[in-house]
């Protein structure tokens, strides 16, 4: 507080400066989304104008209507609602059940004392790290076996496979840096070690619970190459996987894309600024030390 | 004796039973088909070739090691991993300094510098790809309007610009993860040491140079480590933006692998792609899991 102070006086002129370059920054951040946003609510033929305008002189929402009322099969807006629901109930899935499955397995390998314990956590660093492009030809006629291609299921179990590691890696920071003393007096106390992970543990883990969960959402909500591979109709379609179809298309429709990402960025991007704290929390906990 | 030995026992049942979920998960996708990938370098599994299903040993990695395009595809990905890198993390440096400074407005921009990194690679590959648009992009209508250019730029399809593009696209959104980190680093400075510093007559750029570089020096070497791992894994945005054109200019190990495994139907040679990335990548984990051991995150 004392050194804010002495650095007011002496170099108020710093100030104006930093505002200067805080706005360039602002603009930096914020210029190519409000841009997105401009286009989503363009009309066709401002987009492909020859002189291009920076603010329309008419703007029109009938995109974003069209996204909650189209019925056309067909239609790109129908295709993204039908993806933005299956989008949503993949990643909230993927997280409920990374979360459980996670937390229990980070725990052990926080925690307790067992044959394997080292060498399966390296195995499981490095398949988080593994290019997926590496498992995805063999997994490709093992689902297609098992009749899992082109389904939510399917997809959620490729999701976890990624999801669930990080996860591990991450909790068992948090577990790990709980001290032995709770554990301890609880055993003392007569506690069982389902009550020990129950009543103290998932307590004080509960912060770290969130900031994995929330990590985990978002790399869920932003998978694109296992659903790329393993989806071909509107079954299990996720938001980037139709946003990709949107591009690649003969006639590029930049407003829909828009529209699409601008939808599809609004729950993370809220999700990003209302739990700020978490997320690096979160994404530094693997970092933690014992 | 024999108590202690039970009880060792019976932690390592129900340490097992925690596990079991999240290893058979692991164990089934991961582990089962990489094995299956690995069978792949050595079987000729190549759908269009002559020999298909004849056993190939390693003669598919040497084809690969030895051929141009390879050694092309890793020349393209370590240029995008190192240049991105760079551009992350001292543009990171440089705004988590600034954002660390106290002037009005600052809070705001603490807050909205995460909104690029939350945005969805796919919509940041789509909204980089409608900015540089040659004939309708904004970015065009930009520089033309300040007198820079003469006339509209194909920016994606000119093969000497486009990896430059994507490396601008990827930064744009990857930059404020470098931020974040550099930001909490600073915040566990101790105030102290740069008061001691200051009395002792240290300007602002001394002060910079032996106490804020060395404390963010390990911070940043963690930033480039992740961040390394992970541009190498980059495909998304490949994908959406160029598809490794124009004329293979973007082109990367992991492009290629899609293409071979995928187009080409040649999946023993995309095997061997896949494994010498994830050997590239494996050593590179191992630099970071050495480098958490001694605990230099501190974030």
């Amino acid at each position: 507080m004392a050194k804010a102070a002495l650095h007011e006086k002496k170099f108020k002129g710093v100030y104006v400066l930093y505002i200067i370059l805080g706005i360039i920054v602002a603009i930096g951040v914020l210029a190519p989304v409000a841009w997105m946003f401009i286009t989503s609510i363009m009309y066709p033929k401002d987009l492909t104008a020859a002189t291009l305008k920076l603010i329309p002189d008419e703007t029109t929402f009938s995109r974003y209507v069209e996204v909650f009322s189209s019925e056309r099969t067909s239609d790109p807006a129908y295709i993204f609602r039908v993806a933005l629901k299956n989008s949503t109930i993949i990643a909230i899935c993927v997280t409920v059940v990374a979360l459980i499955f996670g937390t229990f397995a980070s725990y052990a390998f926080a925690r307790l004392r067992f044959r394997g314990r080292g060498s399966m956590m390296m195995l499981i660093l490095f398949t988080y790290m593994l290019p997926p492009v590496a498992l995805v030809i063999p997994l490709y006629k093992i689902f297609n076996q098992l009749h899992l291609l082109d389904s939510k299921f399917g997809l959620i179990i490729m999701y976890l496979s990624f999801i669930l590691p990080f996860i591990i890696w991450s909790m068992q920071g948090f577990f790990g840096s709980i001290s032995k003393y709770y554990e301890e007096a609880a055993a003392i106390d007569g506690a069982s070690r389902i009550q020990i992970l129950w009543y103290i543990f998932f307590p004080i883990a509960r912060p770290g619970a969130i900031a994995t969960g929330i990590l985990a959402f978002l790399m869920s909500w932003d998978e694109f190459f296992y659903s790329l591979v393993f989806t071909s109709s509107l079954n299990a379609k996720t938001i980037p996987l139709a946003i990709a179809e949107f591009n690649g298309k003969f006639t590029i429709d930049y407003g829909m894309i828009s529209v699409a990402g601008i939808i599809g960025s609004l729950i993370p991007v809220l999700i990003a600024i209302i739990f700020q704290k978490y997320i690096v929390m979160g994404m530094s906990a693997g970092g933690v030390k014992e | 004796m024999t108590k202690n030995v039970k009880r060792l026992k019976s932690e390592q049942t129900y340490a097992y039973a925690l596990i079991s979920p999240s290893v058979v998960i692991v164990l089934g996708i991961i582990i089962a088909p990489m094995l299956a990938t690995l069978v792949y370098t050595m079987l000729n599994n190549n759908m269009l070739s002559g020999h298909y299903g004849e056993f190939s040993g390693l003669s598919f990695f040497k084809e690969v090691l030895t051929s141009h395009e390879f050694g092309s595809d890793l020349f393209r990905t370590l240029y995008f991993t190192i240049v991105s890198t760079f551009i992350e993390t001292g543009l990171g440096l440089a705004i988590a300094l600034l954002l660390n400074e106290k002037f009005p407005g600052v809070g705001i921009l603490r807050c909205i510098i995460i909104i690029p990194w939350a945005i969805p690679t796919v919509v940041n590959g789509s909204l980089w790809k409608l900015i540089f648009n040659g004939q309708y992009g904004v970015f065009n209508a930009l520089l033309l309007n300040a007198g820079l250019i003469n006339q509209y730029e194909s920016w994606l399809g000119d093969p000497k610009l486009a990896m430059l593009m994507i490396i601008i696209a990827d930064s744009w959104k990857m930059t404020p993860l470098a931020v974040i980190f550099f930001l909490a680093a600073l915040q566990g400075i101790n105030a102290d040491t740069y008061e001691a510093a200051r009395v002792d007559g240290a300007g602002p750029f001394r002060r910079f140079y032996y106490l804020t570089l060395p404390y963010l020096a390990p911070t940043a070497m963690i930033i480039i480590v992740m961040r390394t791992v992970e541009k190498f894994k980059a495909f998304d945005i490949f994908y959406l933006m160029t598809r490794g054109g124009p004329a293979n200019a973007t082109k990367t190990l992991m492009y290629s692998t899609y293409l071979e495994a995928f187009t080409n139907l040649n999946y023993s040679t995309a095997a061997v792609y896949a494994y010498l990335t994830a050997l590239i990548v494996a050593v590179l984990t191992l630099i970071y899991v050495r480098m958490m051991k001694r605990g230099e995150l501190n974030g």
